[in-house]
């Protein structure tokens, strides 16, 4: 199959044509925006929800009485439904919690069912490729409660080495593990490793931020307890993310932050909690943002995700390969070099060649990656990396984008080689 | 538009590919001083040895992009054997120079004037149309700045 050519029964230029963005120039040339992983680009259709919505329903939302708060109101509480069924929550809207992002969402979990639950004696097994926001929060309650907190090591093939899976389980009562890295691109069992977990009495967090948006995720299917995701990552806007929990964990949950919307009464001897996800949104919330979110699931749903994920799928394998045709050795991908239970984030380390100049030589071809450690410094230590130049894809991604990171990265070992 | 050419200049490519005063120097006597830029990760050691008020050796090591790692070489060479307070003047010229903002002269007079003040190292001068950069630039800077500090203290 010649390069460039386009074999999956997903319309990427009809997607790209939603996305305003993508008529940008950079330096000269057309914006080849490789860095959904960090964030994803938004639809005319997110961009347009929140202008009409502050165009012509803003207000804040519950306790209102008039139309427009009304309006407010149904619009966020409608998000919630939406995002509910979009990862088919068994509990509905009852089970999803509004946050800023995904890591607001793994310091709730940690400071609130964590705090509850976990003392000195318990562990909580992560693995050695978790983003800072799903290691930082444990360390923290560690601080606090003395909880131990174990890794499940990273093999030298860039998966999860399970060898010893038996016995780091012991005394689990959390196993909070990344559905997707976001440096390798490696995606792991969830529900296996969850059927597992749960058979010695765990609970399951997954961190989705990689995995929802790019394709389909079913909490229900999966059997897992708790989903942390960021609306940025998957079309939609900053300023909102999602915990998703089980109705039955989260009644055990005592409040997160204090504050108006999550009481049921105040006196001045103290308070009462809210009942059901109010309890965890103290404060105005985010409403434009979760009309936002809702367009982006709605986007999501009409392109199905099953094909978003092939679609993936097909330009990680596309680029997978003309790395290795072009470069012969010379870019090394960081992650694994096949599509099985493989994402589309392509960490690069290029030879000779520093992953903050890669970028630099990049954009002046208008190419946007991401150098660093990006946030996940012990996975980095493990492969010895102070940083690497990170490609990434989103539903919008085609194999023309993989055509001019060649070419720039060609430019790049020229100029420092 | 700023060029990629004005930020790597080949001066900066040379010293990138072959660094001078590579090396470490046996501490104490050495004076040894680190420096550790978080968000790229650029790391340098810098050693130092002063006599009678004289940086009669320095030797640096370290790992980062080619800017932090050129400018480290391009210092060493710069203020290698000069007389402390002639270092530290060239510090601080050094750290005008990335942080002049935009003038109305034009360039090519600019640059024969850096050219004439900084020999070698006016080839660093590009970086401050890359203001991302600039802190790649300055990490070993500060760091023999710091190791002069702790010398006098
Ligand atoms: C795997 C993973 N987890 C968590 C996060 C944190 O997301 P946010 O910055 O939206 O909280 C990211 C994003 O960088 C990520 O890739």
């Amino acid at each position: 199959m010649a390069p460039g050519q386009r074999v999956s029964s997903f319309n990427a230029r009809r997607v790209r044509a939603d996305i305003p963005q993508l008529t940008r120039r950079i330096n000269g040339r057309p914006i080849t925006y490789l860095d959904s992983g960090a964030s994803s680009l938004q639809t005319h259709s997110v961009i347009d929800a929140m202008s009409r919505y502050y165009e012509l329903r803003h207000a804040n939302v519950h306790r209102g009485v008039y139309q427009t708060a009304n309006e407010a109101t149904d619009a966020y509480e409608g998000s919630r439904a939406a995002v509910a069924r979009f990862i088919n929550a068994p509990g509905e809207e009852s089970e999803v919690v509004f946050t800023k992002n995904t890591t607001e969402s793994f310091n709730l979990l940690a400071k609130v069912w964590g705090a509850t639950n976990l003392g000195a004696g318990d562990v909580v097994l992560i693995t050695q490729m978790e983003h800072h926001a799903n290691i930082v929060p444990w360390f923290q309650l560690r601080e606090a409660t003395g909880v131990e907190v174990r890794f499940i090591p990273v093999g030298d093939d860039y998966r999860l080495d399970l060898t010893n899976l038996d016995e780091l389980l012991r005394d689990v009562k959390l196993l909070s593990i990344t559905g997707m890295s976001n440096v390798l691109g490696t995606k792991n069992r969830v529900h296996d490793l969850a059927a597992i977990a749960h058979s010695v009495g765990a609970l399951v967090a997954v961190d989705g931020a990689q995995m929802v948006g790019h394709g389909p995720v079913d909490v229900t299917a999966l059997d897992i307890d708790f989903l942390a995701f960021s609306g940025h990552k998957m079309l939609g806007p900053t300023g909102i993310g999602v915990l998703w929990t089980r109705e039955s964990v989260l009644d055990t949950m005592g409040p997160f932050m204090g504050g108006g919307g999550m009481i049921a009464d105040v006196t001045l001897d103290g308070f009462t909690p809210a009942k059901g996800v109010a309890r965890f949104e103290a404060g105005t919330p985010p409403i434009a943002e979760a009309v936002g979110l809702h367009a982006a699931v709605r986007y999501l749903e009409g392109l199905g995700m099953d094909h978003v994920a092939a679609h993936e799928r097909y330009l990680t394998e596309d680029a997978l390969r003309r790395l290795d045709l072009t470069f012969d050795g010379r870019v090394r991908v960081i992650g694994p070099l096949d599509v099985i239970d493989r994402g589309g984030v392509i960490s690069l380390d290029v030879e000779g060649v520093h992953p903050h100049d890669v970028a630099q030589v990049l954009d002046q071809f208008g190419v946007c990656v991401r150098p660093g450690h990006h946030c996940a410094k012990p996975l980095m230590r493990r492969f010895n990396l102070a940083a690497t130049a990170r490609a990434s894809f989103g539903p919008y991604s085609n194999t023309a984008d993989t055509t001019v990171l060649l070419e720039a990265l060609e430019h790049a070992l020229k100029m420092f080689g | 538009m700023s060029n990629l050419e004005d930020l790597y200049r080949e001066i900066i490519l040379d010293h990138y590919r072959s660094p001078r005063n590579r090396g470490e120097l046996a501490s104490p006597p050495a004076h040894r001083v680190e420096g550790f830029n978080p968000l790229c990760g650029d790391e340098v050691t810098v050693y130092l040895d002063v006599n009678d008020g004289v940086l009669t050796d320095i030797k640096l090591t370290g790992h980062g992009c080619s800017i932090s790692q050129s400018s480290s070489s391009l210092m060493s060479t710069a203020v290698k054997g000069k007389p402390l307070e002639d270092v530290r003047a060239t510090i601080e010229a050094f750290k005008e120079l990335m942080t002049a903002h935009e003038t109305t002269t034009d360039e090519e007079e600019r640059d024969a004037t850096n050219l004439r003040t900084f020999g070698e190292l006016a080839a660093l001068a590009g970086v401050v149309k890359f203001p991302v950069r600039i802190k790649c630039a300055t990490l070993a800077w500060n760091t023999l700045q710091q190791g002069l500090q702790e010398l006098a203290s």
